[in-house]
């Protein structure tokens, strides 16, 4: 079984997507936790329609219904990881547990990038830390790794890297571990990072307690944004915003971005605009694609 | 004319990189990186803009680890700018073609 379209994220862009492909009769799946930026807002006032203030989360629930509705799928779960079959160009997108095959992913997880608020975090990027377990993994074979994260996304991670390392640390930055997807030989630390430090590489992650000496650091705090997905898939972006066509597609043909990870106004009226051009795109994709109208 | 990226070894090392007297464009990557892969149309786009007059050139850190240990490579893809044998400049991660013709700029 292979979706039409799968969407991560599951935010306004996402879903607003999601009840025009459905709508077309598309199969379409939704993928995300939680509510995003709207979380953030407890109510919208400027949004058109709506002549008296309205709670955010009822917003939300109601675009998911909507969706529901018309027939797409939705799937209150985390995307650890999202790939490109090369045999025939499908994408499959990996939740803790499970792992769907799509003909196009349409990446709308809201902001792209988030960089760690931690003393030399951004002195070391590109010299011992990294978002990518499987492009630098190799870079560290048999040395001492660490992850920054505590949930499924970090376990992912690091199920990559013991590839590499036996010695892999979990900085969890005074979280519990979330996940029971950690491999065996890994070691936690649980107290929070002060500092990342080094000479003109990381060499050391001083945390509350102790120092621990650490030769590359792997970030995977929180879930994978699309900021994550960009840097893994190799989809070019442009200050922390993932870049796009005038048909909302990456450089990646198959994979396509709205709202706000790809920048402009964050507003609910510009992510619902994305949603509903972005399907137009992926409509025509597809439709070129199977070499067939639907 | 199309020019070919070149495909750097130990072998042509010294002669395609350090006594080349154009500037050098060092794209480090590997068969298993998604986001090099990625790079690789960009580059490609790169070495046939002869009015940049540059050479571009491709280091496969899995053949080629002492190359990619004497630029520092911990992250790929990473592109380095070599001129008159030294680099002046590196950037790490995926690059539009428009950051990557800013880089070989650089100076």
């Amino acid at each position: 079984m292979i979706y039409d379209t799968v969407i991560v994220g599951k935010g306004p862009a996402g879903v607003s997507a999601a009840i025009y492909l459905a709508r077309a009769n598309l199969r379409v799946l939704v993928i995300g936790k939680g509510y995003g930026a709207l979380e953030g807002a407890s109510v919208i006032e400027n949004y058109y329609g709506f002549s008296e203030p309205i709670d955010a989360r009822i917003l939300h629930e109601n675009g998911i219904k909507q969706a529901k509705r018309l027939g797409a799928e939705i799937l209150e779960d985390e995307v650890i990881d999202i790939s490109q079959n090369y045999e025939d160009g499908s994408f499959s997108v990996s939740t803790p547990n499970e792992k769907f095959l799509a003909k196009s992913v349409l990446l709308a997880t809201g902001k792209a990038r988030k960089n760690l608020k931690i003393p030399g975090f951004m002195d070391f990027l590109g010299k011992g830390i990294s978002f990518c377990a499987i492009c630098d993994g190799f870079f560290f074979k048999g040395k001492r790794i660490g992850v920054i994260g505590s949930g499924d996304y970090a376990a992912h991670e690091a199920q990559e890297l013991v590839r590499f390392s036996k010695d892999i640390t979990i900085f969890t930055n005074g979280k519990e571990a979330e996940s029971d997807k950690f491999p065996p030989e890994v070691k936690f630390v649980k107290d929070k990072i002060l500092k990342i430090s080094g000479e003109d590489k990381v060499e050391k992650i001083e945390t509350e307690l102790n120092n621990y000496q650490i030769d590359g650091i792997f970030v995977a705090e929180g879930t994978a944004g699309a900021g994550d997905f960009a840097l893994k898939l190799g989809i070019v972006t442009k200050d922390d915003n993932i870049l796009v066509d005038s048909g909302y597609m990456t450089n990646i043909p198959g994979i396509f971005a709205a709202g706000d990870c790809i920048g402009g106004l964050l507003q609910i009226a510009k992510a619902v605009s994305d949603g509903a051009n972005v399907s137009i795109s992926i409509k025509s994709y597809l439709k070129n694609k199977n070499g067939k109208g639907k | 004319m199309i020019m070919a990226v070149i495909e750097i070894t130990k072998q042509n090392y010294e002669k395609e990189v350090i006594e080349s007297d154009k500037t050098v464009l060092l794209d480090f990557w590997a068969p298993w990186c998604a986001p090099c892969r990625a790079a690789s149309p960009i580059v490609e786009e790169l070495s046939n803009d002869e009015s940049l007059n540059i050479k571009v050139c491709k280091v496969n850190v899995d053949d080629e680890p002492e190359i990619a240990y004497n630029y520092g490579i911990v992250s790929i893809p990473t592109f380095v700018v070599v001129k008159g044998g030294s680099m002046v400049a590196k950037k790490v991660g995926l690059q539009s073609l428009e950051s990557l013709k800013e880089l070989v700029g650089a100076e």
